[in-house]
């Protein structure tokens, strides 16, 4: 049997899934995964998505955002865990920092561009019916915007759910943990299990992030018979705009 | 009434787009800034529903100066119609002609009815009501864009070239519907176009403006058709080249009681009925429009 079948044949036996004296079962394993995935996540959520959405909104501060997404990207995650993990001792809260840190760039980009890209027209057209900056937001520009919003998030969640693994570098549990442990005790089967199980369910979320990401895409726009382009998705550029008041 | 006191707009790149204009837009009558591309017609328009702010300068509906008016509020209380439509693509033609209503907190069932009312007013069939704009041709979405200008009832509506965008035929068929809905409806309407035979259908008052929206010439049509005021009128309306000068046709013999009229270019301009040979004659009051006849007053706008 090849390697990637032992792996395959690893998981689906039952007794791995149990945590025993060896060691952490599959199934201790993916709730901790999963835990540090959602954590991360929604802290992403509630910081770039805010401010996302502001900078796309009102087009300030989008070059200062820029320049803080590429230099977060640049950032070494493992030297960053293991300064984290030193400066705080081992835990939940060192990942997720990190992770939060890797998935703002991608949540803030997709939001940013997401607005951005919209028709400047429609936007005007609101504001001049009488909506509220907020109103504008709320009611246009989300709605609009929400694939490409969606699509921030995905990227986000996928980086995230990948990243995790590496918690399992310090002991931490995780789907990580397989492959850190495969490796420790010359176990390559157990390892290629980690492997599959990881790539397993980065695929799965990312797969549910895009149905939800094509069931939000805003209903009248995209059909073919759209004569506003007014949906990112068509990746017009934005016409400029005869309006300077707020 | 509106009226414009000085009024200047310099854009933060330092765009002089209007300058030192001034005039009075009177109620309950359709006037119409008429002038070429890039004159600042559209950010007239735009200070009066402060969606562009003056530099310098007042502006007042009845009186009160605009700059001490919330702008949400403002604009909630005048009608906007624009030359895209400016619909919202992901809402229904229901829903964004009652944008407004729903905005000010009215129940979503009279508001929804008020909607199905406007298409009627505007000659829709109530059918579309559930459509998306992109399932709109673009005289129906001009339309659609004329119901939600209409819909909290304003009274001052403004239009920034609704037209121009949708062919002859169908425009021709705009056109007489925005006579007939300020007829109808005695809105007070501020009207934006460089196509100068439109001014002269829609407009009561006519507003003819040069770069920086300097005014060349203001009257009525008559007036402005009688007395060009300048050369550059003169050419703005065509006068110069004899466009406007008629001249009964000798070669084609008349067909019942009609003779055909011709341009100083020598193309055909029209027809003009001649029983007996006499040339009938009327009095300069177009059925188009509502005018003389309603006094403006104060505080109606
Ligand atoms: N937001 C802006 N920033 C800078 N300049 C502007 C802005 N809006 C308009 N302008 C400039 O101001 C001048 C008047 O513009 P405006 O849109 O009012 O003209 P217009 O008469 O409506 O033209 P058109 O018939 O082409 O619509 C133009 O020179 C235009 O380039
Ligand atoms: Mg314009």
């Amino acid at each position: 049997m090849n390697l990637f079948g032992a792996g395959f044949a690893w998981i689906l036996a039952p007794r791995h899934w149990v945590t025993t004296a060896e060691g952490s079962g599959i199934g201790d394993a993916l709730v901790h995964h999963l835990f540090l995935t959602a954590v991360s996540v929604l802290i992403t959520v509630v910081i770039a998505g805010p401010l996302g959405l502001y900078i796309g909104h009102t087009g300030r501060f989008r070059r200062v955002a820029i320049g803080a997404s590429n230099a977060a990207r640049a950032l070494p995650t493992l030297g960053l865990l293991s300064a984290l993990i030193l400066l705080l001792g081992i835990g939940d809260v060192p990942p997720v920092v990190v992770l939060v840190v890797l998935g703002i760039p991608p949540l803030l980009a997709g939001a940013y561009a997401g607005l951005e890209s919209l028709d400047r027209q429609t936007i005007d057209a609101a504001r001049a019916v009488g909506m509220t900056e907020f109103q504008i937001l709320r009611k246009v520009e989300i709605p609009l915007a929400a694939p490409l919003l969606l699509g921030g998030l995905r990227a986000a969640a996928l980086q995230i759910v990948a990243t995790v693994a590496l918690a399992s570098v310090f002991g931490l549990q995780s789907l990580g943990t397989f492959i850190i442990d495969g490796l420790a005790q010359a176990d390559y089967v157990k390892m290629t299990a980690g492997a599959i199980l990881v790539a397993a369910l980065a695929l799965l979320l990312d797969g549910v992030l895009a149905v939800v990401q094509r069931l939000v895409g805003p209903r009248g726009v995209s059909r073919g018979t759209d004569r506003h382009r007014t949906t990112a998705r068509d990746g017009k550029k934005p016409v400029a705009l005869t309006q300077d008041a707020h | 009434m509106i009226e414009f006191r000085s009024v200047t707009k310099q854009y933060a790149d330092g765009t002089r787009a209007v300058s030192e204009f001034s005039a009075v837009i009177p109620s309950r009558k359709t006037t119409v800034f008429v002038g070429s591309s890039g004159c600042g017609k559209t950010t007239l328009l735009r200070m009066i529903n402060r969606m562009v702010d003056p530099t310098e300068g007042v502006i007042e509906i009845d009186g009160h100066d605009i700059a001490a008016t919330e702008p949400v509020a403002l604009r909630r209380s005048i009608g906007y119609v624009m030359q895209n439509s400016g619909l919202l693509p992901h809402r229904r033609v229901i829903d964004n002609i009652a944008t407004v209503l729903l905005l000010t907190r009215v129940p979503k069932a009279e508001a929804h009815a008020r909607a199905l009312e406007l298409l009627d007013t505007v000659g829709l069939d109530r059918a579309l009501a559930n459509r998306y704009p992109g399932e709109l041709s673009g005289g129906q979405q001009q339309r659609v864009g004329v119901a939600r200008g209409l819909a909290a009832n304003p009274n001052i509506l403004l239009m920034d070239e609704p037209f121009g965008a949708v062919d002859p035929i169908v425009r021709t068929d705009l056109q007489a519907e925005t006579i007939r809905l300020q007829r109808e409806l005695d809105k007070t309407i501020v009207f934006v176009t460089h196509d100068i035979d439109e001014a002269f259908l829609l407009g009561d008052q006519v507003i003819i403006l040069e770069k920086g929206a300097t005014i060349a010439q203001q009257g009525s049509p008559e007036e402005i058709l009688a007395n060009p005021a300048s050369d550059f009128v003169a050419s703005f309306i065509g006068a110069d080249r004899g466009k406007r000068r008629l001249t009964v046709s000798a070669d084609v013999p008349a067909r019942g009681d009609d003779v055909l009229l011709i341009d100083a270019g020598g193309y055909a301009a029209g027809v003009i009925s001649a029983p007996g040979g006499k040339l009938a004659s009327g009095s300069a009051s177009p059925k188009s429009r509502s005018v003389s006849n309603k006094t403006s007053q104060a505080g109606d706008a």
